[in-house]
């Protein structure tokens, strides 16, 4: 999960890393600040907020009121504004980046350093690899004093600017283990025109694995998710909302994938991932169909099954069981295979539900169903 | 192969439900079984398997030599450490939602004793008609001559049982596990394969997030055996996890469209659909 910039830098200065002086607010009545300039950054967790207009400034109370109350009603990239963080304004001398982040390649966590801040990182590493050092840490060491001022030198750092911003990054590296992170980044690290090094934005992912041990951010981590995907989730489901109109269920995040892939090999669109996990019951097997058609769009349902733990009688019968049930009609294929098969097409096929046998035949049949439609 | 029928396994988390549900199901593959390990309920049997305290009791009264591991996430740190410690090898993990920052030190720990780590998040290994430490339903694979090696379990069963039926038995199948951070890699599972006098081909099943497979091509332009792929996840979108926790495009790194491109140039043939992986076998050996 990500955290917003304003908790992420609450952490910041925990550690001790210096940030702008700044408060945030959840109310326009809130909106007051003593220091002039000031920045208004709205806290939305969706990329490129400055583009997006989430980013403002002001020079005075009366503008800064005005401004407050705008990005208090906009929606920045479909994202309400819910709180805002007020920043006085910094005068910058250079800006740099700093971040820890996790390579999978490695099997690593990953500091990266540039003296070119400010922008796209992953743009940099394209553009100018040459502007960014990395270092692999090693998990069970960790990273060390040397390694962090070593980086620093290697982007031309020097003196008391050096040993700052070292001691920044090596921060930087315990709060990515303190945190479970999978990214801390600062970006822009400023050095300011006093000398002082400030983080003017902070970023930091959550490794959704680790939540039970940050108990603190379980609530808010919901919000991450649709309605759909947190009900699904609740029921042991993974369900993520997609733009076509074939529904999807099948068991297995690879097998579900692949269905995906086969419907849209065949010209469909797949409205949705919908994986029931291992040894789904039947109530399972209902809660992921409905999940499925609460999305309005979807005109029909492929069901892919591979039965292990999950035995194929238990999910023809939810799907049975939800039919009978149910307003909500649409029309299902259905393929199956693996631990009690036979019984499992029996069901389906007592119910006028179409089995197909093989994977490529039931997506090609779906994609015809809904075309038809 | 890393296992065999020889192999001398302990199950660690025994008396829980998946660890029970497996261990029976194990057996009657004709897995060599022969200690489960809990802590605090040592002294107990599950299907006649003793059950121990500690994983050391357990390898000096059993001389067990791998593990497998059912052990809940919160827990499953110090049971990996603890199968290292006692040189397990290999140390399946078949736990699924470990933290990164765990696994990445076990692996660490692992990799620094030559030890390797299967998972998390797998089903497994099993060498078709000698044993299965795993999850895996069984009845889907078939004794052969081809290697599989994958991300999901599902989609490796799927791929199995199309090979089965078209008569392309399986020398082994190992699931390296889903999790965006895993013991061994696919180079390093192509490696054992290249190795492997009983494997002539081998079936590759990527998805989507991470460069792994990228970086296996460069290790298969110098074998001698050849590779067939599939790459699951072409309809994913930036951003969204699907199913998997390592399963992600993060930027523009990880999409199955650079997976297919790099793995071709290096002359993997990739299949579009599971149904073709079987022509494309007769076509290369």
């Amino acid at each position: 999960m990500r955290l917003f910039e304003y908790q992420t830098k609450n952490i910041f200065k925990k550690y001790g890393i210096k940030t702008p002086n700044g408060i945030a607010i959840d109310s326009v009545e809130e909106g007051e600040f003593d220091k002039f300039p000031v920045v208004i950054k709205s806290q939305v967790l969706v990329g490129g907020r400055g583009k997006s207009g989430g980013i403002k400034f002001a020079d005075n109370e009366e503008e800064l009121k005005k401004k407050v109350k705008q990005l208090f009603s906009a929606e920045i990239k479909g994202e309400r504004v819910e709180k805002i963080l007020i920043e006085e304004k910094i005068n910058i001398k250079q800006e740099l980046y700093l971040g820890i982040t996790l390579d999978r390649e490695n099997r690593a966590p990953l500091a990266i350093v540039s003296a070119s801040g400010g922008i796209d990182i992953e743009e940099v590493a394209i553009k100018d690899p040459e502007m960014i050092i990395k270092r692999v840490i090693a998990p069970q060491e960790g990273f060390w004093d040397y390694e962090a001022i070593k980086m620093m030198k290697d982007i031309a750092l020097k003196g008391k600017e050096l040993m700052e911003s070292a001691r920044v990054l090596v921060t930087l590296y315990k709060i990515f283990e303190d945190y479970d992170a999978e990214l801390v980044e600062i970006n822009p690290f400023a050095l300011t025109e006093n000398g002082e090094f400030l983080a003017l934005d902070a970023k930091l992912l959550i490794d959704d694995n680790s939540l039970y041990r940050h108990k603190e951010f379980e609530k808010q981590f919901e919000r991450e998710y649709n309605s759909l995907e947190l009900r699904a989730k609740k029921a042991g489901l993974t369900y993520v909302e997609l733009d076509g109109d074939i529904g999807i269920i099948g068991n297995g995040a690879g097998l579900v994938m692949a269905t995906l892939d086969m419907v849209q090999l065949y010209g469909g669109k797949p409205a949705n991932f919908c994986d029931l996990g291992g040894g789904a019951s039947r109530d399972r097997v209902i809660e992921g169909i409905d999940t499925v058609l609460s999305n309005k769009r979807v005109k029909g349902v492929l069901v892919n099954v591979l039965g292990g733990i999950t035995r194929c009688d238990d999910v023809a019968a939810g799907l049975v069981d939800y039919r009978n049930t149910r307003d909500r009609k649409a029309p299902f294929v259905v393929r199956m295979i693996g631990t009690n098969e036979e019984k499992g097409k029996k069901i389906c096929e007592d119910n006028g539900i179409d089995v197909i046998p093989t994977m490529d035949g039931a997506a090609k049949k779906i994609v015809e169903c809904v075309n038809r439609q | 192969m890393i296992v065999d029928k020889n192999t001398r396994v302990v199950v660690q988390g025994i008396t829980g439900y998946q660890g029970r549900f497996h261990t029976t199901r194990m057996l009657q593959y004709g897995t060599k079984i022969v200690a489960g390990v809990t802590p605090g309920k040592g002294g107990r049997e599950i299907n006649g398997i003793p059950v121990f305290d500690s994983v050391e009791e357990a390898v000096n009264e059993t001389r067990a030599n791998a593990s497998i591991i059912f052990v809940p996430a919160p827990f499953c740190k110090s049971s990996m450490f603890e199968a290292i410690d006692m040189d397990l090898n290999p140390v399946v993990v078949i736990t699924e939602g470990i933290p990164i920052l765990d696994t990445m030190k076990a692996v660490a720990y692992a990799r620094s004793k030559k030890i390797g780590i299967v998972g998390p998040n797998t089903p497994g290994i099993i060498v078709p008609g000698k044993t299965k430490i795993g999850i895996m339903p069984d009845h889907v694979f078939k004794e052969g001559n081809i290697g599989i090696v994958a991300r999901s379990g599902t989609l490796a069963y799927e791929i199995a049982a199309t090979l089965s039926i078209n008569d392309f038995g399986q020398s082994s199948c190992i699931g390296k596990g889903g999790d965006p951070i895993t013991g061994l890699n696919f180079t390093e599972i192509l490696q054992l394969y290249e190795n492997d006098s009983e494997t002539k081909a081998v079936v590759m099943i990527g998805e989507i997030g991470g460069t792994e497979e990228e970086n296996a091509s460069d290790f298969i332009k110098q074998m001698s055996k050849s590779v067939v792929a599939y790459i699951a996840g072409r309809t994913a979108p930036p951003g969204k996890r699907m199913g998997h926790a390592g399963a992600i495009i993060t930027g523009k790194k990880g999409t199955a469209e650079n997976k297919i491109k790099v793995l071709t140039l290096a002359g993997v043939k990739v299949a579009s659909s599971p149904k073709d992986i079987p022509e494309f076998l007769k076509e290369v050996i």
